[in-house]
């Protein structure tokens, strides 16, 4: 699951029912942000960010006219997401109305079914989107005017996460790159340690600080009733690189089994470091305690000192304490998580989508403008804190607001990058954001082997 | 219309929507009373219905048509697009993983509200009468003024666990006691099936309170002369509980018990907070939210739903039941 918006699902869970009053109160300033068509005064940087109006006016007098946004990205992010809405907003006159709710992919299914679907919903996973289309037949297919833009700014894979059945539905809106190891420069340089360039580097240095009496890696899957998600990107990053992408699109289209060996496999050798007592898990407990570690949290042992490497996205970046540096020679950064050999660069992506479910023209101009590459720089413009990042080819990198994005988006960018969408989002929902879940949280948390927690999933499988 | 169905955030205007509500509402009142009114000799039918006619129409609505349509949904595929027969029943009752939900299930409903009922009942003899009686009943009341939730995370705390390694304290209460008494930390919420009880303490915790109160006030209620002709027979003690105390208040105890099941039976919030139903804890009111809202399985969330409306009903019949009875002994 691609959850950069849930990412403070917990933490804020934990503070809002702390008093079921303040939760209340939430709930209702919740509502009260929705209201007043995206924040007028909090995006300063975004208002001074032009755009060419002209795509905007075959769609005809726009004025007075609104848009509904129904989202998973609650606050803080939700600022710079309305904040990049302005300049559409200007060109246009077009009011746009956000919701945000971290129940959203919960409640959509259910305003769906009621007939009071939002104008446009930002999906935070293309499983999701498969479920609407084939299940509700809700979502509408994109206009040409948005076709066009995801032909010209995306790669060919991009444009297939948002097609269900041949018909192409949805616009891919921001990215993520999750094949990040995070680690702290500076542990790294006292102790002499070089940044590993081929897994089998990796698993030296992982034996190296082992046996130096450390514990090199930390991890944690816990998020709620999301648990296991991290656990889930784990195992494809590693499908990707001891199987290859063709085993990884036949694994995740189920053209082969979930307990096909080379599956198996690929979880047996992340279980050579995340199993292994030696190797996990480093400030947090025993292997068994990746289960119940908040994601959120699970690379702070990093900062002090007590772990040395975590696998997590680059969304993660968003999750260091206040005050912590990401830089090359800050407190932490990340590496790109090697393969096999130096040659290839496969790398687990994610993102979210725009779904329409009205077509009246100021929707679809909204929509136009979603897919463009000048609301990709405008909110990179309307990001100072950084934190974000797209594959859309039309970004300007010098836009992005530190070091760390602009690695991300040129590895994105890269051609000899493999890149494959984060399978547990694509499969069906059973699965994916099910059993797979469930399963891998087993694998932690009691201990079962490869052979059984795939042989599961196998049998959860949907038939029809 | 759309200023009737759409305050925004202004909230004069959401106060002036809260008063057209009310005047409305007293005005079909009135105008209800009024027609009952009008004629001279009203038959008692149409009395009754005036009154309880539209109490019935709302619970059609908002009771009755929902059961209805969910029942017809446990019979229907995932999207509701054709029936399938007992096929969501049949998995409900194969599938091993929702075999160990039900299993769950029947451990909460056997385990705690015997439990919360008879701790409930020995606090409530000890402390009668004693000279702290209002300070330690209110101690035990207290936990009752917590939300499921927020109990769920205050436990979720004294359960945390932090590892046993060089520079690292725990958090947890429990974890804490167990290393200063020279152990060493225990995932407390990962131990299958002691996990399960561990979340039911969260429960008995609350509805303690609960039991405490009801069944005190039905001891302070039994006659004196039953008490007194009991102990010039030479009962005390413990034979005076068991032969007078429990016998005496047998109906309030079964309503406490009854009631306390049937709070079991939708416990959803504890479950959902502490583990999400990860580690072998879920039961079926999480995995019909959980089917029905994450997986988008309508068909098997609301066979889910239906087998809780029928476990519930023969423990809803039996506490009205006992209540009549209680009443009538009154």
């Amino acid at each position: 699951m691609t959850i950069r918006m849930a990412s403070r699902r917990r933490a804020a869970a934990l503070a809002a029912t702390g008093a079921s009053l303040a939760l209340i109160l939430t709930a209702c300033a919740d509502t009260g942000d929705g209201g007043d068509g995206g924040g007028g005064d909090g995006g300063g940087e975004a208002a001074s960010f032009e755009i060419d109006c002209a795509p905007y006016e075959e769609f005809g007098d726009l004025e007075g006219t609104s848009v509904s946004v129904y989202t998973t990205i609650v606050e803080p992010e939700s600022v710079t997401q309305t904040a990049s809405y302005e300049p559409f907003e200007e060109c246009t006159g077009v009011t746009v109305e956000y919701e945000a709710s971290r129940e959203m992919e919960a409640q959509l299914p259910v305003r769906v079914q009621a007939g009071n679907p939002p104008d446009i919903a930002i999906l935070p996973q293309p499983g999701l989107l498969n479920t609407l289309v084939t299940q509700y037949d809700a979502v509408l297919p994109a206009p040409e005017q948005v076709e066009a833009n995801v032909d010209e700014f995306w790669s060919e894979d991009w444009k297939e996460y948002g097609t269900v059945d041949g018909t192409f539905y949805a616009a891919p809106l921001g990215s993520n790159v999750k094949s990040y190891v995070w680690y702290s420069p500076s542990m790294f340089e006292e102790a002499g340690y070089e940044v590993p360039e081929t897994w089998d580097d990796m698993m030296a240095l992982t034996e190296e600080i082992a046996a130096s009496g450390a514990i090199p890696w930390c991890a944690g899957v816990e998020s709620g009733d999301a648990t296991g998600w991290p656990g889930t990107d784990w195992i494809e990053d590693v499908v990707l690189r001891t199987a290859g992408p063709e085993v990884y699109d036949q694994w995740y289209t189920h053209e082969i089994p979930f307990n096909d060996p080379q599956i198996v496999d690929a979880f047996d050798t992340a279980g050579e470091i995340l199993k292994n007592p030696d190797y996990v898990n480093g400030g947090l407990g025993g292997v068994d305690s990746i289960a119940t570690a908040p994601w959120t949290d699970a690379g702070f042992p990093i900062l002090e000192g007590s772990c040395w490497m975590h696998r997590a996205a680059n969304f993660y970046q968003t999750q260091w304490p206040e005050g912590t540096e990401v830089a090359p020679d800050g407190d932490v950064y990340a590496f790109y998580l090697p393969s096999q050999s130096t040659d290839e660069r496969p790398t687990l992506v994610a993102g979210e989508f725009i779904g329409a479910f009205t077509d009246r023209p100021e929707v679809q101009a909204f929509q136009t403008y979603l897919s463009s590459s000048d609301w990709a720089n405008a909110k990179a413009a309307a990001t100072p804190a950084g934190g974000w990042v797209s594959a859309n080819n039309g970004l300007d990198p010098e836009l992005l607001a530190t070091e760390f994005d602009r690695l991300s988006a040129e590895i994105l960018a890269d051609p000899a990058t493999v890149a494959r969408f984060d399978a547990s989002d694509l499969m069906p929902s059973e699965v994916g954001t099910g059993s797979f879940w469930a399963g891998i949280t087993e694998w932690f948390a009691s201990d079962a082997s490869s052979q059984e927690v795939t042989d599961d999933i196998e049998n959860s499988w949907p038939t029809n | 219309m759309d200023w009737l169905l759409n305050a925004g955030d202004d909230p004069a205007h959401k106060f002036l929507l809260m008063i057209i509500a009310i005047v409305l509402f007293v005005a079909v009142m009135a105008l209800i009373l009024f027609v009952v009114d009008k004629p001279r000799n009203p038959s008692k039918w149409f009395i009754a219905g005036g009154f309880v006619g539209p109490a019935l129409l709302l619970l059609a609505a908002g009771l009755l048509y929902p059961a209805i349509g969910t029942i017809v949904n446990s019979f229907q595929r995932r999207n509701s697009s054709e029936f399938v027969g007992f096929d969501n029943y049949a998995r409900a009752f194969s599938d091993p993983a929702f075999l160990l939900v039900l299993g769950n299930t029947a451990l909460w409903v056997l385990v705690a509200p015997a439990l919360a009922t008879f701790i409930g009942l020995v606090y409530a003899v000890v402390v009668d009468h004693s000279r702290f009686e209002k300070f330690a009943k209110a101690l035990v009341f207290l936990p009752m003024a917590i939300s499921m939730v927020g109990a769920s995370i205050i436990w979720r705390f004294v359960y945390e666990y932090k590892p046993d390694q060089p520079g690292i304290e725990q958090t947890g209460l429990l974890n804490q006691l167990i290393v200063w008494l020279g152990g060493s930390p225990v995932q407390f919420l990962l131990e299958r099936p002691g996990n399960t009880f561990l979340l039911m303490v969260v429960l008995i915790w609350i509805q303690t309170g609960f039991s405490m109160t009801l069944l005190s006030a039905s001891i302070r209620a039994i006659p004196t002369d039953i008490v007194e002709a009991a102990r010039l027979d030479g009962l005390s003690g413990f034979g005076m509980f068991w032969r007078i105390t429990i016998p005496s208040i047998r109906p309030a105890l079964v309503v406490v018990l009854t009631t306390i099941a049937m709070t079991t039976l939708k416990v959803f919030d504890i479950v959902r907070t502490m583990t999400a139903g990860r580690y072998g804890t879920s039961v079926v009111a999480n995995e019909f939210y959980e089917q029905s809202f994450r997986q988008n399985n309508a068909g098997l969330g609301a066979a889910l739903a239906v087998l809780l409306f029928i476990i519930v009903i023969p423990v809803i019949i039996y506490n009205v039941r006992q209540m009549r009875l209680a009443e009538e002994v009154r």
